[in-house]
């Protein structure tokens, strides 16, 4: 082995926007954009479950479309909008329509794939803000479950669709 | 899981990242999309010493419709391309097509243009390429040039893109008047990689077959096209059996086994989806001549 | 009256917190702490015969590297055979870090602790280690060849034989007017947690202690593992398991390499250390299971009554038998399902493979067991031409037989004896759910339009709840707030909401004013683990005998205090009440504070129970020699053996003619767990189950090559079925109440995934015609199959043709 001797890891000032609010850490180019968000931003609600993109669990929404923060590098995501689980509640007392019915539908059992669910469905519906049940099942077929068998996170979605339509009635 | 150290290059213009990518050679990979390149980074299955980051190259991010051509630069996202409805009038198979690839989140962020330099022969766009007759425009430092599907894949993830090399945007080309098309693929499970997928265009003048093509999916080394119109022009599109094209695109492909499926079970598939696609496609084209 | 808890769809009291991002996982802690990443054997079976790590050692930010001749005291010596077995005559274990022979592909070598994970990899690939190649024995039947061997102290790879047998099983076979028998084959797969494994340990200098934090169903077998490990008091090391992302099983399994490892290197170094587990190295150096070869032999009447049934299994355990030979005991005693053969012998061998370890997964061999004997029913019914659910009904425990006993031990080392269940009402139930009695005229509409239809069935007993035992301790504070805690663990089974449902019904106290903490040695010491669908039965138990001596405990004192007998009392909502008169009424908090005799108050209620407060008799201490202060009470349950739940399922599939691509028309399931705590939360598991049942039958498997490399160690080639690969699950409950607890109760963790692979097994054969052995099966397989039927290769199905005499499946 010629280089032993190891050179230090160039180090970047990285600048996100995550969930509205502009934070910045150092890191190298290396960075996974999950890493980042998690230990870096110490937001843990984005979890990590295979670093090859296909189990969905680290799903966060960058400038407002679903995408693997595992399969991205953080200085990439540099002066994008990043929204986490930890950003799709308004704030911490009221829950989103989507967080709200996975509640009521017992769409989770261990929780630890639900962000990537939730994620990806909250960007769902605001294109699709009335989902069949194929719908639905065809919305979260990009993200792996090893608990609840998908079938209370089809009926999630659909009440999502519905809590939505509620509040804006109510509104 | 974490990939290996790399020096990050953030160029703003083409001219800029060739020249980093002339600087680096082989040790430099371009990142697009990245939903290709970071499993293996992630895997260190690759550990290049240099990325050169395009995502911030201006005016590589569009989608431009022609007479003859859907032009997309090398940061349009499938997604975007997908959603395209100027595209999708220009060449429908693109969206048919597109639909196949992986799944949302992944289109979201994945690139054509860098699925298509990635030259993966269970790709769903190298074979889109490959039959709509379309061209990689390629940018070095050396200057430009632009490269036939035809030339470009020269075995499995393996295209003529040299050193230096980068891949700027794809044009596919657009079927002729009277054309019908489809997609099809199967694979393990929904999203995956497909065990066997066809596309097809089948062109039709007064309800007369002109021209009937595929290209395949995971089923041949590299997407080529088979064409199959010496075997079905000039009969009523009516009166064509299209179980008969599949023996004839059973004999054409050459697939390896893996433990997802043998040779001969993705030889077989070839074949159905050939006689499915090719089905939709005259069905398509006839409506479309009835409209 | 209270509200009624027990018995209530709930929502779950943890989901807010889970839904927010607000969960602590294992990795989601110790964000300092120095990360270890490991060396791991590239091959299946090797001797190391050098490592060297200069090159690793000066990367910047490694902080240590260690290889086996670093470990001392006893952990330089082999881990741990957590259950012995008189039968497991060659046991093998592993090494924290493999001294020199290395037996599966992913054993670890060489452990690196650097600044962060990304550094501590770097160092990895640095490491050179040579390696000289032995032979490498993959799958069963190169096992039970015993050509090559993959430990020399375990002659023809055998590391266990064990027959049992109920009658003269020969006998019976030879004197029944038929006979078949079959081959089977089943293939491994994974419970592939969504959150792999991990172990997070802060060392006290201070305090000289250890604090732990895996992702793990055991925290007490983890603490105690570690302190024999290190060789420190019991006292010093506690262990907590966070929030843990799943484990169906793979996490009982304990202590992995890396539990032993981290904890050692934190106390080395004084520092915090973490590792991680990535998706790769869950793949190469977790656990697996499933994997057997069955031989079935049957004697039956012409009703279809099994006089007589043999069954041998070959069942590969992997390159190690830590966790004992769990896995075959339940596969040979649960195949039994809701029958009574005559007479019944199995005999089973567990074989050493050149693979990683199999444990426990979700159904624990009991997959592998109905497989066996739902081929079988299916074969008997074909044989005499028999509709399979009459054939299945013949063979039944009636209900009036219970409770049944098989004659068997079971894997607890106690008596196989059904405790409860009703199949044939279950049967009714699944036949009217799934239309059994119109599927000829559907599948001939089918068959009719082109399409190939089939119709499954498969019925399970389950044998859950399993001792020793689990404790629970509840304590109300002077606030009103009920703290519960028991000793096992959660992976996502709502354990904090039923748990707390069992205590407010029990206690008569509000839902919102419970908390539960589970799988912390802090708060509890004493536990099993959370493994067998045991925690509802053992820990629920526990905690309801405990919240009734809390209750007896507060009727007594607000006797004293309402001058009432406690036989008149009731608590509702907190509040103990003189039932008919609502005024005379003290709250649990106030009972509280009486509880406790205090000399000092340091809030307002608390006073009342200050020195000079109220009017005590002074010929009594303040606390009575048989009590204690506080309004807290602790108690276990420990069973006589398990209770038995069952279920039955029945599935319709169609098979593309052309490509063979299978699709789950409906699935349909009857559960029977007793009485169910929250309906909503077992439905949730029936529901999970099914899916990695379908998963287990159409998708997953280990792909191993001659080599022993693992092919498809990812997400994109082990195919865990996303939600497009999952039907719609149909589902209906009877409550059959066990006799032998206190609640009633069997559990339900597993119960799903039980039948699966034999349901769509028996569909698939339905719609084919011809049998179908090995499972999991893909269309390549399936299409495969037909060309060999076609081919005369394969037997079709009889149908009751009785045509032959010989077997189907020889």
């Amino acid at each position: 082995m010629t280089d032993t001797t190891s050179t230090v890891e160039q180090q970047l000032e990285i600048t996100l926007r995550v969930n509205g609010v502009a934070r910045t850490a150092t890191a190298p180019a290396r960075r996974l954009l999950s890493d980042f968000l998690r230990h870096d931003l110490r937001l843990t609600g984005t979890h990590v479950g295979c670093e090859h993109g296909v189990c969905g669990a680290c799903t966060v929404l960058v400038d407002g479309q679903p995408m693997r923060s595992c399969l991205m590098f953080a200085v990439t995501a540099q002066d994008h909008e990043i929204t986490t689980v930890e950003g799709l509640a308004p704030d911490a007392e009221q829950m989103s329509p989507v967080q709200q019915a996975f509640t009521e539908c017992h769409g989770l059992q261990c929780g630890f794939c639900t962000p990537g669910f939730l994620t990806t469905i909250t960007a769902y519906l605001q294109e699709n803000p009335d989902p069949t049940e194929a719908e639905a099942r065809e919305c979260i077929s990009g993200n792996l479950c090893r608990c609840t068998g998908y079938q209370n996170i089809v009926k999630s979605v659909l009440r999502a669709a519905e809590i939505t339509h509620e509040r804006e009635a109510g509104a | 899981m974490k990939p290996s150290p790399f020096v990050h290059h953030a160029p703003r213009s083409v001219a800029e990242a060739v020249a980093v990518l002339a600087e680096v050679g082989h040790d430099g990979k371009v990142l697009a999309g990245g939903q290709s390149l970071i499993p293996i980074l992630n895997m260190r299955l690759a550990a290049p010493g240099h990325l050169v980051d395009i995502n911030r190259v201006a005016g590589l991010d569009t989608v431009e419709v022609t007479d003859d051509a859907v032009r997309i630069g090398a940061l349009v996202r499938h997604a975007l391309l997908e959603r395209h409805d100027g595209a999708f009038a220009a060449n429908p198979l693109l969206r048919q097509a597109l639909r196949n690839v992986a799944h949302p989140a992944i289109r979201n962020r994945g690139t054509t243009t860098g699925s298509i330099a990635h030259a993966d022969p269970s790709g769903e766009m190298p074979a889109v390429l490959a039959l709509t007759q379309g061209y990689v425009e390629a940018a070095s430092a050396a200057g430009t040039r632009e490269i036939a599907a035809a030339d470009f894949f020269l075995g499995p993830l393996e295209s003529c893109l040299t050193e230096g090399e980068m891949a700027t945007g794809v044009r596919f080309g657009r079927f002729p008047a009277g054309t019908g098309t489809a997609f099809a693929e199967s694979a393990r499970r929904h999203g995956d990689y497909a065990l066997a997928g066809v596309a097809a265009a089948v062109t039709l003048t007064d309800g007369v077959v002109t021209s009937v093509r595929a290209s395949f999916v995971s089923v041949t080394p590299t997407p080529d096209v088979l064409d199959l119109t010496e075997a079905f022009a000039g009969r009523e599109v009516a009166d064509v059996d299209w179980v008969k094209a599949a023996e004839m695109a059973r004999d054409h492909v050459d697939p390896d086994g893996d433990i997802h499926a043998t040779a001969d079970y993705r030889r077989m598939l070839a074949g159905v989806l050939t006689t499915r696609v090719l089905t939709e496609a005259a069905a398509t084209a006839l409506e479309g001549q009835s409209r | 009256m209270t509200t009624r808890m027990f018995g209530a769809p709930v929502h779950r009291t943890e989901d807010p917190r889970l839904v927010t991002g607000n969960g602590r996982y294992l990795d989601d802690l110790g964000h300092d702490a120095l990360a270890a990443a490991f060396v791991r054997s590239p091959y299946a079976h090797a001797r190391i015969t050098d490592i060297d790590v200069s090159e690793a050692i000066d990367v910047e930010g490694v902080v240590a590297i260690y290889t086996y001749e670093d470990l001392d005291g006893k952990t330089a010596e082999r881990l741990p055979l957590l259950i012995p077995h008189p039968t497991l005559t060659n046991p093998m274990t592993g090494y924290a870090l493999a001294p020199e022979l290395v037996n599966h592909v992913g054993e670890p070598v060489a452990m690196v602790v650097a600044t962060d994970r990304y550094v501590a990899e770097d160092a990895c690939e640095r490491i050179r280690v040579e390696y000289e190649q032995l032979p490498v024995v993959v799958g069963i039947e190169a096992a039970r060849s015993g050509e090559a061997l993959v430990h020399e102290e375990a002659p023809g790879n055998v590391a266990a034989h064990m027959v049992q047998e109920v009658g003269d099983t020969a006998a019976a076979i030879a004197a029944a007017p038929h006979r078949l028998t079959l081959a089977l084959e089943i293939e491994r797969s994974a419970c592939m947690p969504m959150e792999g494994k991990g172990v997070y340990a802060r060392w006290d200098s201070d305090e000289q202690s250890l604090r732990i934090y895996s992702s793990t169903q055991t925290s007490t077998g983890v603490r105690a593992a570690v302190a024999a490990k290190l060789g420190m008091p019991l006292a010093k090391v506690e262990c907590i398991a966070p929030d843990v992302g799943g484990g169906f099983g793979v996490k009982i399994m304990h202590p992995w390499p890396e539990e032993v490892l981290v904890p050692w290197a934190a106390r080395r170094l004084d520092a915090d250390v973490k590792w991680v587990e990535d998706r790769r190295e869950h793949f190469i150096s977790s656990a697996h299971e499933r994997g057997q070869l069955q031989d079935v032999e049957v004697g039956f009447d012409d009703e279809g009554r099994v006089l007589g049934l043999s069954v041998k299994l070959w069942h590969d355990n992997g390159a190690y038998t830590p966790y004992g030979i769990i896995v075959p005991i339940i596969t040979s005693t649960q195949l039994l399902g809701p029958y009574k053969p005559g007479a019944y012998k199995c005999e089973f061998w567990s074989l050493f493979t050149n693979t990683v370890i199999v444990t426990p997964y979700r159904g624990a061999g009991r997959p592998q067991g109905v497989y066996a004997m739902e081929r079988t029913m299916d074969a008997i019914a074909d044989y005499l031409g028999k509709d399979r659910a009459d054939v299945r009904s013949t063979n039944f425990i009636q209900p009036e037989e219970m409770p049944y006993d098989h004659g068997l031990l079971f894997q607890d080392g106690r008596p196989l004896m059904y405790d409860s269940g009703d199949f044939p009402a279950s049967l009714a139930k699944l036949k009217e759910l799934v239309g059994w009695d119109d599927f000829a005229a559907y599948r001939a509409e089918a068959e009719a339009a082109g399409r190939r239809v089939g119709l499954g069935i498969g019925c399970y007993v389950e044998g859950t709840g399993v001792g020793p035992y689990e404790g629970g301790h509840i304590q109300i504070e002077t606030t009103g707030r009920v703290n519960v805690s028991t000793g096992l663990t959660s992976q996502g089974q709502g354990h904090q909401t039923v748990f707390a449902q069992i205590v407010a019904e029990e206690l008569g106290v509000r839902m919102e004013d419970v908390h539960v903490t589970t799988g912390d040695t802090r708060r509890f010491q004493y536990a099993v683990g959370t493994f067998a669908s045991r925690a509802a039965v053992m820990s629920g138990n526990a905690i309801a005998l405990a919240a009734r001596n809390v209750r007896e405990k507060a009727l007594r004192i607000a006797g004293e205090a309402l001058e009432a007998d406690p036989g008149d009392l009731e608590i509702v909502d907190g509040i103990v009440r003189v039932k008919g008169d609502p005024e005379a009424q003290v709250a649990l908090s106030t009972i509280a504070v009486l509880s406790n005799p205090l000399r000092y108050a340091f809030d307002e209620s608390a006073k009342a129970a200050t020195q000079f407060a109220g009017t005590p008799d002074m010929d009594k201490p303040p606390v009575a020699d048989d009590e204690e202060p506080g309004l807290e009470g602790k108690d276990f349950y420990s069973p006589p053996r398990a209770t038995f739940a069952n279920g039955m399922h029945a599935a319709i599939v169609e098979t593309d003619p052309q490509t063979a691509e299978i699709t789950i028309l409906r699935y349909c399931v009857i559960h029977d767990c007793g009485r169910m705590i929250n309906p909503m939360i077992v439905e949730g598991q029936v529901h999970g189950g099914v899916a990695q049942g379908v998963g287990g039958a159409l998708y997953e498997r280990m792909a191993y090559d001659e080599a022993g490399q693992l092919l498809n160690a990812s997400f994109m080639d082990f195919l865990m079925p996303y939600a497009s690969e999952v039907p719609h699950v149909e589902t209906d409950h009877l409550e059959t109440p066990s006799p032998l607890n206190p609640l009633g109760i069997k559990g339900a963790g597993e119960a799903g995934c039980i039948p699966v692979t034999a349901v769509i097994a028996s569909a698939i054969e339905d719609a084919e015609g011809f049998p179908i052995t090995s499972m999991p099966i893909s269309p390549t397989e399936l299409w495969d199959l037909r060309h060999r039927h076609a081919a005369g290769e394969l037997p079709g199905l009889r149908r009751g043709s009785r045509t032959t005499t010989t077997a189907p499946t020889a």
